[in-house]
């Protein structure tokens, strides 16, 4: 399944870590704003996948990538490309939430700090307007100073993505991002998800089918390191065409 | 079954318990010792007196120049180490590859020069200073206790980073930090660690006297510039107790006494400061 103008164009990306293929000759598109999942069996390359779209597997030996992932046409494994400026455009939610040994509006202020806003009342307004928009400025304000680390793991996970958010990114890649909540925070996660959707291009990795049937647009069947099938989210969980997929779905495979 | 079970258990508490009072047991008689000698010497004169003539056949005066030195010597030699050993553990935690050769090559010399006895290093030091035709002196003593703690530094720092969650360096990066950047988040997630190595470091320092004894020298006033020599009070107390004098040999376990306090409220503020400024990590 093929999109006019994808975000995110992945084309013929292969993955080998420490001799093993972790990923086998990918080609996909991720389409612009909206929410396309990664689903599979626990080891069959979903995360592998979302982190070759940033560059964050370049930090290990032994890994060899080729191919080429284009993010608005723009090979980002290529020669000239600003590996931190293009890392700035995706926002990453991992599996836990790894708030920075700072405070609350520390964390906020962070990445635009990185970027260039000094100013005290510009950064005011940003800390606010983000965590807002992540639904904690009311637990949150009359803390701001306080340290991120004394948060429940639910709203350090939505300060995580208030952070993500303030560096202005286009595309949101979300790693499993609620496997380690509890179910209110996980809804009020998924929530967000749902509010994103209108705004930026959102990636997630998901085990959990009915996470993947509530938010996405669209869905990718990993197994073993390829893609098995993509398309719509009812084309994938309810008319599966291919015989893994269709075991996946009904639960013979995990 | 049931019985051989107890007995065995019973038997690795008691001896649990055992281990542990040797120990206990043993700092408590340490203690004993250099206070019960080191009680009656330990006069207001030996802290704020440099020797007088006859010091050490058991005229007045005090260790002031030896108190002072120690704390020059261990002072600058650890923050000469962390200056050289964090560049060090950020190298090879955040910007060379997870478990590169580079990495790993680091990681063992480290490992060896820790290993090294301190009376090695000043023998290095000495021979490095007679090459280059230093005398024994404060640099030359603060350069040899600086070899001597680097390894202790530069291990005790890389296991707290290394401790990091790399998903934290996953977080700066995906905001668009530099390895640079993403350096200076480690090294505030890892200050309480940092503190412990300084203490550590400081620790050794300042106790240590094989490597300042061929290095910076001995002599009976502060040091005012790097190029003098200076006592220092492992050697104050290497000193006083070979002499036949009791009066004598009680000042050394005084020096003793008074090393020991430097070195305990070291180990407190260090906990105190630890705790505070590790308010915000994760």
């Amino acid at each position: 399944m093929t999109f006019e103008s994808p975000h995110i164009r992945v084309k013929d990306l292969n993955v080998h870590i420490g001799g093993n293929h972790i990923l086998k000759n990918i080609n996909i598109d991720i389409p612009d704003k909206k929410l396309t999942s990664f689903i599979g069996p626990s080891g069959c390359g979903k995360t592998t996948l979302l982190k070759t779209f940033n560059r964050l597997l370049d930090r290990n030996k032994d890994v060899q990538i080729d191919g080429q992932v284009l993010v608005d046409g723009e090979n980002i494994y290529g020669k000239d490309i600003e590996v931190t400026s293009m890392r700035q455009k995706m926002g990453l939610l991992s599996q836990r939430p790894f708030p920075l040994p700072m405070s609350i509006y520390d964390n906020i202020a962070y990445g635009p700090r990185l970027h260039g806003t000094i100013k005290k009342k510009e950064l005011d307004i940003l800390v606010e307007h983000y965590l807002t928009a992540t639904g904690l400025w009311d637990e949150v304000k009359d803390r701001l100073n306080g340290s991120a680390a004394r948060l429940s793991i639910g709203q350090q996970q939505r300060l995580c993505l208030a952070r993500g958010l303030a560096v202005e990114p286009e595309i949101i890649l979300g790693d499993e991002p609620t496997s380690a909540l509890d179910p209110i925070s996980t809804q009020k996660i998924e929530e967000l998800f749902l509010q994103l959707k209108d705004k930026y291009t959102l990636v997630l990795v998901t085990h959990i089918l009915r996470q993947a049937r509530r938010l996405s647009d669209y869905i990718a069947f990993l197994y073993m390191g390829e893609i098995i099938e993509f398309g719509p989210t009812e084309d994938i969980l309810l008319r599966p065409k291919e015989k893994l997929t269709q075991e996946y779905v009904k639960g013979y495979i995990s | 079954m049931q019985l051989r079970r107890r007995i065995e258990s019973g038997f690795f508490k008691t001896l649990m318990i055992l281990a542990t009072l040797i120990i206990a047991g043993s700092l408590l008689m340490i203690l004993y010792t250099i206070a019960s000698k080191g009680m009656q010497s330990l006069t207001w004169d030996i802290i704020s007196k440099v020797p007088e003539g006859g010091y050490y056949i058991g005229k007045g005066g005090g260790i002031l120049n030896a108190i002072i030195g120690s704390l020059y010597i261990s002072i600058g030699a650890t923050v000469l180490g962390l200056a050289i050993s964090i560049p060090i553990v950020l190298y090879v935690n955040i910007y060379a590859k997870r478990n590169s050769w580079l990495a790993n090559i680091t990681r063992l010399t480290f490992d060896v020069l820790f290993g090294i006895p301190s009376i090695v290093y000043g023998a290095f030091g000495f021979t490095i200073m007679v090459y280059f035709g230093l005398r024994a002196s404060l640099l030359a003593g603060i350069i040899t206790v600086t070899l001597l703690v680097i390894p202790i530094l530069a291990r005790a720092i890389d296991e707290v980073i290394r401790l990091a969650p790399t998903e934290l360096s996953d977080a700066t990066y995906a905001l668009g930090a530099t390895r640079w950047e993403t350096s200076l988040i480690f090294l505030r997630q890892a200050i309480p660690g940092i503190i412990t190595a300084i203490l550590l470091s400081f620790g050794r320092a300042i106790g240590d006297a094989a490597t300042v004894l061929f290095t910076a020298g001995y002599t009976d006033s502060i040091p005012t510039s790097l190029g003098q020599p200076t006592a220092t009070l492992p050697l104050a107390i290497f000193f006083q107790l070979s002499s036949p004098i009791e009066e004598v040999q009680n000042r050394a376990y005084a020096a003793a006494l008074i090393l020991t306090f430097i070195v305990l409220i070291i180990s407190l503020s260090a906990k105190y400061f630890s705790k505070k400024l590790s308010k915000h990590k994760i």
